[in-house]
């Protein structure tokens, strides 16, 4: 440990604030009471699919396209899912086989 | 007449199935987590703590860092507000689902995260269980999945002697999935290509750090097309 109790204490602290504010601002600028503005709601519609979007990149950020096996045990396992989700349709089929068959590449065969 | 309490029990019976993949990633990452901050000092109090009361994911990784170096909260607070930022758009998104949900409306926005965003908003509760009851239990899950793979990994990290890499793939697997659910609708397809060009233009320029140059060129896309999302 390198803090004292007491500095790690508000460090916690500190960074559970910065993320509450995130968490809690869009409710509180927006209460339940009131109707938000029409841009917001515009917001709310079409901003999920950008953000799930956003994230299957952020997830992917650490792979690296340059170095061996140079993506290919992600590009593999997602082609897996994505073909399980379009024919099988069972969610957890699609991400429960899609997380084996990535861990089978990135253990047994890269 | 159910009492609440049956009614959340039910209402977590149903849930349960689409937490799994949440429950394997957060397994997996919270174990790591604990392990990591065992290493650098920190015991199960520590660890445990901030992952009760911050329960961030990615910042808390980040956290670790800034724990082994000289006591800074106010960088503390600034970097976990950009890493976080993107609770923004989760919380206007969820705005119009959380309506209505009186006392609840706390816990939704406190246990809020990537995971419990595509999640609910995917999910569509079944019929007969009350959606602020489905909401609850699934976003109660994911925390307590989250808090005890934390609590796990630092007091007896050292026991998993089973090869668990590449299991944190069912996150991306599950994002994976709920984003091609999302653009089989057509009416969201065009907002969907926009956030993965928008992450990949961004991952190219700005490398690890994208989500918030993400965020503003998703922002500066949606406002300018929106006559033609929106028809």
């Amino acid at each position: 440990m390198f803090l004292t109790p007491l500095q790690t204490l508000i460090m916690i602290g500190a960074v559970a604030l910065g993320t509450m504010i995130t968490r809690f601002t869009p409710f509180i600028l927006f209460p339940d009471n009131k109707k938000p503005p029409e841009l917001v709601t515009y917001l709310g519609k079409v901003l999920p699919p950008a953000m799930m979007g956003l994230l299957v990149v952020y997830c992917l950020k650490d792979v690296s396209l340059s170095a061996a096996p140079h993506g290919l045990p992600e590009a593999l396992a997602i082609l897996a899912v994505l073909l399980l989700q379009k024919f099988k349709g069972n969610v957890l089929l699609s991400i429960g086989g899609g997380t084996v068959f990535y861990m089978l590449l990135v253990q047994v065969i890269f | 007449m159910k009492t609440r309490k049956n009614k959340l029990l039910y209402a977590a019976k149903k849930a349960f199935p689409h937490t799994i993949p949440v429950l394997t990633g957060f397994m997996v990452l919270g174990i790591a987590y604990g392990i990591l901050m065992e290493t650098k000092g920190y015991g199960p109090i520590w660890s445990v703590l901030m992952s009760a009361i911050a329960f961030c994911g990615s910042m808390q990784y980040v956290a670790i860092t800034l724990l082994t170096v000289a006591f800074d909260p106010l960088q503390a607070l600034l970097l976990s507000i950009m890493v976080n930022a993107r609770h923004l758009f989760y919380g206007i998104s969820m705005l119009d689902k959380y309506k209505g949900m009186g006392k609840f409306r706390f816990f939704f926005i406190f246990w809020l995260c990537d995971e419990t965003f595509s999640v609910c908003y995917s999910a569509e509760p079944p019929e007969d269980v009350e959606p602020k009851y489905f909401y609850f239990a699934i976003s109660a899950m994911d925390y307590m999945y989250w808090v005890l793979g934390t609590l796990i990994g630092s007091v007896m990290g050292g026991l998993i002697t089973f090869n668990t890499k590449g299991m944190d793939f069912a996150l991306t697997a599950l994002f994976v999935v709920l984003f091609y659910e999302q653009i089989r609708k057509k009416e969201n397809r065009i907002s969907g290509v926009i956030g993965v060009l928008a992450a990949v233009a961004a991952l190219c320029v700005f490398g690890t750090n994208l989500v918030i140059p993400s965020m503003i060129l998703i922002l500066a896309a949606l406002l300018a097309g929106r006559k033609r999302i929106c028809s």
